[in-house]
């Protein structure tokens, strides 16, 4: 079977999507969730097992404490509180962890050690799985069971003062907060301060049950200066100072007959040795716990602190303030929290405990009743029942007593056994979707690859032997052996697999298509192989690479070996910049040796040798010999034309390179610089208003003139008008101001201007699109498909500068010029092949992605965008507005290379095919590497904060460029299709 | 007469190569607190003055330089003033494409400017010494195939190996093992200063085992 080059490439595309998507389903462990929708009530509470009696009671257990404070330290490393310089640092907490009557602990934070997860960590008792970040994008607010909402339920009055994460997490839950916000990271005493401020009005009063303190400044300081500036010790005595305040207000306020308070002075995680956090290393891990508490047993020297999990914090609070352990919670209770209750309690809270956790186990895990954790609680429960019978008929010997501490052990261990199961299925991979999903992408590689000549060739057409491939007997007998491979691998799992839970038409369909693909491989392979010689002597002769080539193919290649290292993932961005510029710089060579060597017939040449930057000593000779040359009279007007080329195309890499270097500082992203101050943050500050205005407007000024050249005269004004629109919404959602406008912000959010913009972006497709189809379906009019082609270019520049913000418009405009210089005065002008285009215009894809202010990062995607326009949240087109903005560099840029491409055809006629092959080449060729390299690095230390959202990022990405090659197809489609 | 020729410009290598390694030892038994990584501009400057001093110096013994129409003073000096312009346009060429790559353009302005001059020393100056401040030759031998002596294919050879130095010397930079040498700009002068010596090793024997294929046009 014949098949266009295009149509191969996006067929294979769309194929590894499904693939990488089995993988991505394998890869991203299930997060461990109750099954029930609803959340955890005092009602559903299990009674107090028992046998054969009914006194046992249903009653939910009294709580232990009545008043909780909080105090959570950002970034408050283990090592500050219990380490050596602890004394010095918080003496007071020191002496207090010492000798008075209090608990430590040190609790382990799970990655990624960001805040806002670990504060879902904390309330909830789940461990966030990445997918959930990922889900909840949307909903700011926290909808899980969680502790926070129990205690408002339960009529607890809470009070919030500190990070404004809490405040988004759960609105309405607080009866009184002030929120500070985390975003100046160069502040760290007035975020404190604002906090402290409150704290002596509020701890005078009397109407609150649960006070919380979020303190941001020092994980401010680590950011700024690290672990071990000088600013951190005065932040530390400054946390140990509000620590002695609450400490004292508290005792005072103890009165006989209440219950005691408890005071918990905790970090949500730690932070590395340069100060910054997120990843899994120890220092960012440990966090201190201390819990202090008349209610607890009077310490006598220092203690090595236990190690708890972080989210053990959240059962031990719902237990002592007597409420529901929030339905998702995997922690278990801290025994020590309970030493000082009666037996009684004690069984009765740890029974709680289990019996929460064993539900948990019934929804997540199916095998739940193999489960040893699961066994020893009911076990447990069976003695508690018998102890509570012998309790309950007043039999007080000490027999009773050591079977009540053996049931207590008895649970320990069940809780124990049963968090433990729990935390596992979370780190579980499902190798088998995994490597199914593996095995899809790297046959449709390696077709992709083998199909290369004949891709790459004049006819453009590959043949693709499916019929022989589907009618030969080891595409049946591979069908066999892989579905009863399929069955021995479900029946003997003991762990739940997705790929085996899919239906039986499906997986059968996977099986036939992997076999037939598999097939399609041999058969193309041993005709590559009887070919090879004859296509390698036919080749060798003129097969030169030029030092282009050679930067291209080796940056590409080396970008994918990059990848294996996490650094490299972080500070993707500086890989594709420093790429760009040595790009530019071969480019700049290519220039100079063209117009060199005309000018001396071609007798010396000019140009550099084979790296990148010597060729600029031809140019600093360039200009006398032109000096020289232009005293020729002869063809004056001729000339002179040629002449401002030569100067323009001479000049287009070094504008291009500084360009870049522009556009490169007006985002600083990445991981390690990320803190440093970029030009983005200059210009939003509140001072620049002007300059922005005036940047942003020249901006959109230069977009038009760039954009309209080749657009009819409607689309022409509807573009002008809705570059105004985007102006105007800006200026309502208070990012510029109009000249005249001098009364402050105004107060709508810029739905008028957006919707109205959104008419001209649909407007200007749809001329577009109708462009397109009359030249496709009716008239074989090459200016009017590529004035079709343009013009829904242009539609999605008017859209993405609506979505971009405005500091961020320059990039847009500065992709725009590069496009149409580099168009007119190199590639037209040196002859480069569609797959030198193809390659260039995807490296500057991938640099533009992160001048926008992407990273490797989920916390960078700009989730506001998803709401232009619109009044309140809705899924689909949020989704897609965010997915468009996120990834407007590589799109356009591919959106370019088809317009590019489609009006070059000219010259050769299959250079559209050439494109989009070499387009799904250059991607699959990484994701595949990527994945393979996931699956080695599954146990490295930052799979979670560093490799998995690149491999998001990357899927994501696959899946666009997929749509872009579908189109590519249909338009050179119609382009064969009128040709014959 | 190969022979003698190649046997020359390995001695010389051997002189540069030997240089390198003194500029970098001698201060370090001399100074007191002397060391790559710490005093790192220092160590920039003692290579790039130690290297130009025996570049010129070599060549200048040797008289490799091509020899001059006029023995006036006047010319003489001519040729020293565009020599010295061009060393400084250079340097600020390599600082502007440093710049260009992603070098911090105020903070330390200083430091990429030592980078500059460092790579003039190694690249600039050396064809500076035998091409003379002559822009036509200059093209002739980074062009293709434009050597006309194993000079010209020794300079093209360590220019291009220095320059990939400098190149490669940036890619640990993102790194994040805290190590000494990932601070701007260490590893890229350490890369060519690397690339120097290994372009110094690697001409003479390239040319060694290539010499029935070279062939030069007499001038």
């Amino acid at each position: 079977m014949k098949v266009r080059s295009s149509v191969f490439a996006s067929f294979i595309l769309i194929f590894e999507v499904f693939g990488i998507a089995l993988f991505l389903r394998g890869f991203f462990p299930v997060p461990v969730k109750s099954s029930l929708p609803s959340k955890s009530k005092l009602s559903d509470m299990p009674t107090e097992p028992s046998t054969g009696v009914s006194h046992n009671s249903s009653e939910p257990p009294q709580p232990i404490f009545n008043k909780v404070v909080i105090m959570l330290v950002d970034a408050l490393r283990e090592d500050f509180v219990f380490g050596p310089n602890g004394p010095t640092h918080m003496p007071y907490t020191r002496q207090l962890v010492e000798r008075a009557s209090t608990h430590s602990f040190i609790a382990k934070a799970r990655a990624p050690t960001v805040t806002m997860p670990r504060i879902k960590a904390i309330t909830t008792g789940s461990i966030p799985g990445f997918i959930d970040v990922i889900m909840n994008l949307n909903s700011p607010a926290l909808l899980e069971d969680n502790l926070i909402w129990q205690a408002k339920t339960a009529g607890k009055r809470m009070v919030f003062y500190g990070d404004d994460t809490w405040v988004r997490l759960f609105p309405k839950h607080f009866m009184e907060y002030d929120g500070t916000t985390s975003f100046f990271v160069s502040d760290y005493t007035e975020v404190d301060n604002n906090v402290t401020r409150h704290l002596d009005s509020t701890l005078k009063r009397d109407d609150w049950d649960i006070l919380i303190l979020h303190y941001l400044g020092l994980d401010h300081i680590g950011h700024i200066s690290g672990p071990h500036s000088s600013l951190v010790p005065p932040k530390l005595l400054e946390m140990d100072d509000v620590l002695k305040r609450i400490h004292g207000s508290l005792i005072l306020k103890e009165a006989e007959g209440s219950l005691p308070y408890l005071l918990v002075l905790c970090g949500d995680h730690g932070m590395s040795e340069t100060g910054s956090h997120g990843g899994s290393s120890e220092a960012e891990v440990n966090t201190p716990l201390v819990l202090i508490s008349p209610a607890f047993k009077r310490k006598v020297g220092m203690e090595k602190p236990g190690t708890v999990e972080q989210v053990d914090l959240s059962p031990t609070l719902a237990l002592g303030l007597g409420l529901p352990i929030p339905q998702n919670s995997v922690g278990r209770v801290i025994p020590a929290v309970l030493e000082e209750t009666s037996l009684r309690d004690q069984l009765r809270f740890l029974h709680l405990n289990g019996h929460q956790l064993s539900c948990l186990l019934k929804d997540s895990i199916p095998a739940y009743e193999k489960d040893a954790g699961f066994e020893q609680f009911r076990v447990a429960e069976k003695s508690h029942g018998n102890w509570m019978k012998l309790y309950m008929e007043g039999n007080t010997s000490e027999v009773l007593t050591n079977m009540g501490k053996k049931v207590l052990k008895q649970y320990m261990e069940a809780l124990a056994a049963m968090s433990a199961a729990l935390s596992k299925q979370l780190g579980k991979y499902d190798m088998y979707s995994m490597t199914a999903g593996m095995v899809f992408v790297f046959q449709l590689l390696l077709v992709l690859l083998l199909a290369m000549p004949e891709a790459l060739s004049g006819a453009a057409e590959v043949d693709v032997p499916v019929l022989s491939a589907l009618l030969s007997l080891p595409f049946y007998l591979l069908c066999l052996l892989l579905a009863s491979a399929h069955v021995l691998v479900c029946t003997s799992a003991e762990s739940s697999c997705y790929f085996c839970s899919l239906s039986w038409g499906l997986v059968f369909a996977a099986v036939a298509f992997s076999s037939a693909l598999f097939c399609i491989l041999v058969s193309m392979a041993t005709r590559r192989l009887s070919q090879g010689p004859k296509m390698i002597l036919g080749k060798g002769g003129e097969w030169s690479l030029s030092e282009l080539d050679v930067v291209l193919l080796v940056g590409s290649a080396g970008h994918t070996v990059s990848l294996a290292a996490s650094s490299f993932v972080e500070e993707e961005h500086q890989t594709w910049y420093f790429l760009l510029s040595t790009l530019c710089l071969a480019v700049f060579q290519d220039v100079c040796r063209k117009y060199f060597r005309e000018e001396r017939g071609g007798g010396g040449g000019g140009g550099g040798s084979g790296d990148d930057e010597d060729h600029l000593l031809p140019t600093k000779g360039c200009h006398p010999s032109r000096g020289s040359s232009s005293s020729d009279h002869s063809h004056t007007a001729l000339r002179a034309g040629i002449f401002s080329e030569r100067w323009l195309a001479l000049a287009t890499p070094p504008f291009t390179l500084t360009c870049c270097r522009i556009l490169r500082s007006l985002n600083q992203t990445g991981v390690q610089w990320a803190h440093v101050p970029d030009m983005g943050h200059w210009l939003n500050s509140s001072e620049h208003g002007v300059v922005l205005s005036l940047v942003a407007a020249f901006s959109l000024v230069l977009i038009y003139f760039l954009v309209q050249r080749r657009c009819s005269w409607v689309s022409k004004v509807a573009l002008a008008l809705g570059l105004l629109g985007v102006y105007s919404y800006r200026a309502a959602v208070g990012n510029v101001s109009f000249p005249w406008q001098h009364a402050g912000p105004s107060t709508s959010k810029g739905t008028v201007e957006a919707r109205f913009v959104y008419i001209f972006v649909l407007g200007i497709l749809f001329t577009g699109s109708k462009d397109l189809l009359r030249s496709q379906i009716l008239t074989v009019d090459a200016r009017l498909k590529s004035r079709g082609l343009w013009e829904i270019y242009s539609g999605l520049v008017l859209l993405v500068s609506l979505l971009f913000r405005a500091h961020n418009l320059p990039v847009l405009c500065g992709g725009l010029l590069i496009q149409s210089l580099m168009a007119q005065f190199i590639w037209k002008k040196l002859h480069y092949d569609a797959a030198q285009i193809t390659i260039m215009h995807y490296w500057f894809g991938q640099a533009f992605f992160f001048f926008q202010g992407n990273s490797n990062n989920i916390a960078t995607v700009d989730i506001s965008v998803g709401f232009v326009g619109l009044e309140s949240y809705v899924e689909a087109p949020a989704i897609f507005l965010t997915a468009l903005s996120t990834y407007a560099g590589p799109l356009l840029w591919a959106c370019h290379l088809v317009c590019y491409l489609s009006s070059e055809r000219h010259r050769s006629p299959v250079m559209m095919a050439h494109g989009c092959y070499c387009l799904a080449l250059l991607r699959s060729v990484p994701v595949a590497a990527y994945i393979l390299l996931i699956t080695a690095l599954r146990y490295h230390l930052f799979i979670w904060s560093v490799f998995s959202p690149k491999l998001l990022y990357e899927a994501m990405h696959i899946l666009l460029t997929a749509g872009v090659c579908l189109f590519f197809s249909t338009v050179e489609q119609g382009h064969s299709s009128g040709k014959s | 007469m190969w022979d003698q020729e190649i046997r020359a410009m390995a001695s010389t290598h051997a002189i540069l190569a030997s240089t390198v390694f003194v500029a970098t030892v001698a201060p370090k038994v001399l100074l007191r607190g002397f060391s790559v990584y710490g005093t790192h501009l220092l160590w920039m400057y003692c290579m790039a003055g130690a290297v130009g001093v025996v570049n010129v110096s070599v060549f200048w013994l040797l008289g490799i330089s091509p020899p001059t129409k006029k023995h006036t003073v006047g010319y003489k000096l001519s040729r020293l003033v565009r020599s010295c312009l061009y060393l400084f346009l250079s340097c600020l060429f390599f600082h502007t494409v440093v710049v260009l790559y992603g070098a911090p353009l105020i903070e330390s302005a200083v430091e990429t400017f030592s980078l500059a001059v460092l790579l003039t020393s190694l690249t600039t100056l050396r064809c500076l010494c035998v091409l003379g401040p002559n822009v036509q030759a200059w093209i002739r031998v980074f062009s293709r195939h434009g050597a006309m002596s194993v000079w010209d294919t020794s300079l093209q050879i360590t220019t291009g190996t220095t320059v990939i130095g400098a190149w490669l010397g940036a890619f640990p930079i993102p790194l994040d093992w805290d190590r000494p040498w990932q601070v701007w700009p260490v590893s890229c002068s350490m890369g060519s200063v690397i690339g120097f010596v290994s372009g110094l090793v690697a001409a003479p024997t390239w040319i060694h085992y290539h010499r029935k294929q070279l062939t030069y046009k007499c001038k």
